[in-house]
């Protein structure tokens, strides 16, 4: 676990401050009411919810324009609140509808939105980071400064394509913003009993990307690395990696019954939630009074409310376009 | 790459070593790195690569070395490239064109000779050609070029070095329908890429015994021109398929089905097919000349109709 001492006290404006704290929680809020709406049967198949990562998404998101590129994994239903994908367009896809952002044919773990330049969850484990390399280069080839931003789990570092990825990334110096979320479990593997080196930044280094590790729960270190390794991307700097040390509350997915993980351990990163650390940092700072935290859950709630019954009253595909969009032809 | 900018190559040894079967030759010289592109033997990445890049406004070609190498990049082909438009609900088009050598006969044994191309045409969400003549291995790739979604040419290795007229002006070539080779009465060949000059030798041959054979290059692999074939049926009633992959699960199996469906009361016999020994390609020549579909057993196959 990193530890509770940050190198730096960041002490961000105040209103900054406060979206980075409604981001989290419209998260958070929306990831526990997926998780009623699976109980209800309203979302089926897999469903991995991102409590407790929420500072990754939101901190590393900040540095990023509109043009930039974001590729993500299963587990992206924070990533795309951040950018800004609506709550009622992601809850609807969850419950399979033809108003979901993915038109129903996604879900959970397929979430598009080419129109925020959000290219999508990619559920096997490594797959998105050479699509966020082909992306990059003709960022490149075009003669852009953009960014791709393209995150992944600590899981995907055992894959060939991690490796041939970061090689190729850094042979042709593409502009790509590696994120590795390292939540320790991949499933219920753990790193130290998957990965013979389990410094992940390392491996990052040996492909000759410069590469850091910060403290996943703390969003304003997450915010200001990402920052530092985005600017330098965007420089032409080549390709940057930074490794978010964080922790997924909850299990796997929803029919993960946790053998692997003690709840002691869970306690422990649970008093380090991202969430908390930030309403407690910033009402240190008189940012945030009791009446302001309790606003902004009310507007997060309402909003996932709106997400749910707007879900609900969404319709279905007909069952007649179940061919379209197979090809462009 | 002349008149389109967006236009590059990606893959093993395109560029300096000229291409494994030299393709590329010269093309180096002529644009340059930034569009002739080595890639490192890392299948996966730069297929993944092709992807993003077709997904943001590029039109790249990638070169993959052989069908069985192709085998290191079929999450990217399969898990991303085809489904990427269907699972966004129609919102990511990938116009990615990629090559690759496929085949027997040049005694490259088990890891460098089979027909995997079924393989590919399996799978929904791409177009698979497999060019048999020089005027449709330079005007595929132009076809090809134009389609909104992912394409697979497959190029049979043994078909590099022949030489072939290419009219002068003559641009995209039609990717939609399969082509009679040659017109028959008595039964009809089923056949495409390598396994064309074979089924045309077989012909000659037939045609001195006095069986007047049709012969269909399918070009298309997939989607299939069913309608050429049930056409020519209607002709002939009688059908072998040629088809250089293994026999189980094969395009063979595919077009024998589908003439069963469509053409079932067209038949005078029932449909024979001329496929692969099912054992990984051995070295030796004739042991490998065994395993490959020949103008002899074609010829059999054919004669078993009559």
């Amino acid at each position: 676990m990193p530890t509770e001492t940050s190198a730096e006290k960041i002490v961000p404006e105040r209103e900054h401050a406060l979206e980075l704290l409604r981001a989290m929680l419209l998260i958070r809020r929306f990831e526990e009411k997926a998780a009623e709406m699976y109980q209800a049967g309203k979302i089926r198949g897999f469903l991995h919810l991102y409590v407790g990562e929420e500072a990754v998404a939101v901190g590393a998101m900040q540095s990023l324009r509109e043009d930039d590129a974001i590729v993500a994994t299963y587990r992206e239903h924070g990533h795309a609140l951040v950018r800004g994908i609506p709550a009622r367009s992601l809850m609807s896809e969850m419950f399979g509808k033809a108003n979901g952002c993915s038109r129903g044919r996604g879900g959970s773990m397929h979430i598009f939105d080419v129109s925020r330049r959000f290219y999508g969850g990619y559920a096997i484990v490594g797959g998105g980071l050479p699509i966020a390399n082909g992306l990059a280069l003709a960022d490149k080839m075009q003669g852009t400064n953009r960014v791709t931003a393209c995150f992944f789990g600590e899981g995907a570092v055992a894959e060939g394509e991690f490796h041939e990825s970061l090689n190729l990334a850094a042979l042709w110096q593409l502009p790509v913003l590696f994120l590795c979320e390292n939540n320790l479990y991949a499933m219920g593997t753990a790193l130290s009993i998957s990965q013979a080196e389990p410094d992940i930044a390392a491996k990052a280094r040996a492909h000759r990307i410069p590469a850091e590790t910060v403290d996943g729960m703390d969003i304003l270190n997450v915010e200001a690395a990402v920052k530092r390794a985005c600017d330098a991307v965007r420089r032409d700097e080549g390709p940057q990696f930074v490794e978010c040390q964080t922790y997924r509350f909850r299990g796997h997915s929803m029919a993960d019954p946790e053998l692997y993980r003690s709840k002691d351990e869970v306690e422990e990163w649970r008093k380090r939630d991202p969430i908390a650390l930030l309403r407690e940092q910033l009402m240190e700072w008189e940012m945030l009074s009791d009446a302001g935290a309790e606003e902004i859950e009310s507007s997060v709630t309402a909003e996932v409310e709106e997400a749910v019954a707007e879900a609900e009253a969404g319709p279905w595909e007909s069952v007649e376009d179940l061919t379209t969009d197979v090809t462009g032809r | 790459m002349k008149s389109d900018p967006r236009v590059f190559l990606i893959g093993e040894d395109v560029g300096r070593y000229g291409g494994a079967f030299a393709v590329s030759h010269g093309l180096l010289e002529e644009f340059g790195p930034e569009r002739i592109r080595d890639a490192p033997l890392s299948e996966s990445a730069f297929v993944g690569a092709g992807i993003g890049a077709a997904m943001n406004g590029m039109r790249p070609i990638v070169e993959i070395m052989t069908v069985n190498f192709s085998l290191l990049a079929m999450d990217q082909i399969l898990n991303n490239a085809a489904t990427l438009r269907y699972m966004s609900g129609g919102q990511i088009s990938v116009p990615l064109v990629v090559r690759m050598a496929t085949g027997g006969g040049r005694q490259l044994a088990a890891q460098h000779s089979h027909s995997l191309e079924v393989w590919y045409a399996h799978i929904p969400g791409i177009r698979v050609l497999a060019p048999a003549t020089a005027a449709d291995a330079r005007g595929m790739l132009l076809a090809a070029l134009e389609e909104p979604d992912p394409v697979f040419i497959f190029e049979h290795a043994t078909l590099y070095p022949n030489e072939g007229e290419i009219e002068e002006g003559s641009k995209i070539v039609d990717i939609a329908h399969a082509e009679v080779r040659r017109r028959g009465d008595d039964v009809t060949i089923v056949t495409y890429g390598g396994s064309l000059p074979k089924a045309l030798n077989a012909a000659d041959e037939l045609a001195a015994e006095g069986i007047q054979v049709e012969v269909i290059d399918l070009r298309t692999l997939r989607p299939l021109d069913t309608l050429t074939v049930l056409e020519s049926l209607r002709k002939t009633h009688r059908a072998v398929i040629v088809d250089e992959g293994w026999r189980t699960c094969s395009l063979a199996a595919e077009v024998s089905a589908i003439i069963m469906e469509e053409g079932f009361d067209e038949l005078d016999a029932p449909v024979a097919r001329v496929c692969s020994a099912e054992v990984p390609m051995p070295y030796a020549k004739h042991m490998e000349e065994a395993a490959l579909p020949q103008p002899a057993t074609i010829v059999e196959a054919a004669r078993r109709l009559m």
